[in-house]
């Protein structure tokens, strides 16, 4: 392959990584917290919908991504309210937000079906985005650089801050978290408010930073990828971001392998089939690391309920 | 005067949303004859199922009370389809309309089970007693976009985004490419499959990665304008819509569309059952019969790529055009369509070959 395309392949690559890596860093805070939310994918059109209602409506898209970010919110609240107020199933009440958030955002985005909007592109002067090499780091939108400010805030907010150790507390050993005081409810309130959020924001790239236009199931499951990257990840901001990148790196490889007339030996399924088989790969070398010894929050998927 | 109703009435698990659309004063004696659709996309994708979308609200204008239609958006091309054929079926549908390639194997299992209920398949080749198919000569409108594309790329690289390598996707590329390297021998095109019909966020990287490697010109044959919408970003020569005129997503690089119109088979198809004259076969028409419909030329189009463009669409109108007239050599230089022939459509719709020029 060509060196001159080294850095479009990563501009397009960074693109492509940040909604995943976005959406994960929420879910790793959840599940941080010991609850599961399967509801990402759900969380994130309505992101997207939203996102793309209010640029399209106002064209402002700093007010487009705050309303995103409620609007998840918002549903990851009608989880929140089912799963730790009433002790409803995590995992089926996650599964349900996923289809609540795919019906809503189809009805919700009818009325914005076929319509453009402007992108939400990089914010530097033009010499600096536009040059020929510094690009690489200038030509991007916002969202790319709020998701790596994310990274090191929740690494330092998980292992620096008190309320983090809380939260930690919380989800590896409720009852002992409850008997010292702390309130297991409200701090998993707050963190699946914040997964929420970021799920939202996470939606918003898609119409903002991908392709500006309103589509149903506009995320095509990346939502699901997001997922598995946070067990991928061990929990670890760092590694999510390592993770989301690498993810990144095989879908963009593949496009431009394709692209480039030039796939020699292996078929386009195998292609599509790489993330997923990187993704296998590595899970087994971690496993192979760690020897039995699991990096899950101990009371994940686990509902509280200290009067029993 | 009819009062269309629309709201999602049934969910059937993962299959996603069931819309229908019930005439509130429906109802005769015999109940209206129900029609049903079942779509691998939502009817929002601005494109292939948009397609079907605007054929079945033809439909309702047409018939009025007569008819009542169920459109069932987001169906997987897999077992899933089984269970929402049968349940339509089951539901009373006579007609069941089941407009993507994959459902195939699935509308003849369920056919057999509902033997007086009528199954027309989308771009099927499988047919039985009660499962005709259906299917547009879009490699015609294809050929259209070909000449005009090789007239105005100027890098000779020209970008082909796929979805599956089926029959009818193979038949556009190499549709397209004919005519490309008739009007400029030295065009290559550069297919990224994506094994998707519906993924806008990749089908807009697969555009980026080509334009960064020298397309000038992008096609795509998935379902929707993400990839226009990169081209028109990027400031290159341009695109193409795909089923729909997508020229809202991208003014100056939409240089024109092949268009589905779907109606004109759907409405024939009604009045044959009505009148008990309905029998299995294959309805293919193009461009003549107003099935492919070729969009408005791009403004930036010089006069002459427009009259060279409307020739290839009035030589396939009268006949004297074949998009598929030898000589054809395939891309491992083997020659497959000697000089003055053509291809029949049995042999198009077994094509698994490339034509020149092409790299996939």
């Amino acid at each position: 392959m060509n060196p001159d395309l080294l850095i479009p392949i990563i501009i397009t690559l960074v693109g492509a990584s940040t909604p995943i890596l976005i959406a994960g860093l929420g879910e790793l805070v959840v599940e941080k917290s010991g609850v599961l939310n399967l509801g990402v994918e759900g969380m994130m059109l309505i992101g997207a919908v939203v996102a793309f209602a209010v640029t399209y409506t106002t064209g402002n898209h700093w007010l487009a991504i705050l309303c995103a970010a409620l609007a998840a919110t918002a549903a990851s609240m009608i989880f929140a309210f089912l799963t730790l107020t009433l002790s409803a199933s995590q995992v089926a009440t996650g599964l349900a937000l996923t289809i609540f958030g795919t019906g809503f955002s189809a009805l919700f985005g009818q009325a914005y079906t076929g319509k453009p909007i402007a992108i939400f592109d990089s914010v530097f002067p033009d010499e600096l985005e536009n040059h020929p090499f510094w690009r690489v780091v200038f030509d991007h939108s916002p969202l790319v650089f709020f998701s790596l400010f994310m990274v090191v805030a929740v690494w330092w907010f998980l292992n620096k801050s008190r309320a983090g150790l809380i939260l930690r507390a919380v989800g590896e050993n409720d009852f002992s978290a409850h008997s010292i005081g702390y309130s297991v409810i409200k701090v998993r309130y707050a963190a699946v408010a914040f997964g929420g959020a970021m799920a939202g924001i996470a939606g918003s790239c898609f119409p903002l930073l991908l392709t500006p236009q309103w589509a149903e199931r506009l995320t095509a499951g990346r939502g699901w990828i997001a997922l598995a990257l946070v067990v991928f990840a061990a929990w670890r901001p760092f590694r999510l971001l390592a993770g989301a990148y690498l993810f990144g790196l095989v879908m963009t490889i593949e496009v431009y392998t394709k692209a480039s007339g030039s796939m020699g030996l292996f078929p386009s399924e195998f292609w599509a089939a790489l993330p997923y088989l990187a993704t296998i790969i590595v899970l087994v070398l971690i496993s192979l690391r760690r020897s039995g010894n699991s990096a899950a929050p101990a009371c994940l998927g686990k509902p509280f309920m200290p009067g029993q | 005067m009819t009062i269309l109703t629309r709201r999602t009435a049934l969910k059937l698990g993962a299959a996603g949303f069931m819309l229908t659309i019930a005439s509130q004063l429906a109802l005769g004696q015999d109940g209206p004859l129900k029609i049903g659709f079942v779509n691998v996309g939502p009817k929002d994708d601005n494109g292939w199922t948009y397609g079907h979308w605007v054929a079945a609200q033809a439909l309702e204008e047409e018939f009025g009370d007569a008819i009542e239609i169920t459109f069932v958006e987001s169906v997987p091309e897999g077992p899933d389809c089984e269970r929402v054929l049968r349940e339509l079926a089951q539901q009373g549908n006579k007609i069941i309309f089941a407009t993507s390639f994959g459902f195939g194997d699935y509308v003849i299992k369920v056919a057999r089970e509902f033997p007086d209920v009528i199954f027309e398949h989308a771009t099927g080749y499988q047919r039985s007693e009660n499962v005709g198919t259906y299917n547009a000569r879009f490699h015609e409108g294809r050929a259209v976009m070909g000449t005009l594309a090789g007239h105005l790329s100027q890098t000779k690289n020209i970008g082909y985004i796929g979805s599956f390598p089926i029959p009818e996707v193979v038949m556009g590329i190499n549709a397209f490419t004919l005519a490309a390297r008739k009007i400029n021998p030295e065009i290559t095109v550069n297919v990224v499959w994506l094994s998707s019909w519906h993924d806008p966020a990749k089908e807009a990287d697969a555009a980026r990665a080509l334009i960064d490697q020298g397309a000038d010109i992008i096609v795509q044959h998935t379902d929707g304008p993400a990839a226009l919408q990169v081209a028109e970003e990027r400031g290159i020569i341009g695109g193409f819509g795909q089923g729909a005129d997508m020229s809202a997503f991208a003014p100056k690089s939409h240089l024109s569309a092949i268009i589905d119109v779907w109606a004109p088979h759907y409405i024939q198809v009604i009045k044959d059952v009505q009148a008990g004259t309905w029998v299995s076969d294959d309805s293919w028409p193009g461009i003549a019969a107003g099935e492919v419909v070729i969009g408005p030329y791009n403004e930036k189009i010089p006069a002459d790529v427009v009259a060279a463009a409307e020739a290839v669409k009035a030589g396939i109108v009268d006949g004297s055009v074949n998009p598929f007239t030898g000589p054809i050599v395939d891309n491992a230089g083997t020659e497959r369509v000697p000089a003055g022939q053509t291809i029949d459509d049995a042999g198009l719709w077994a094509m698994d070959w490339y034509v020149e020029g092409v790299k996939a």
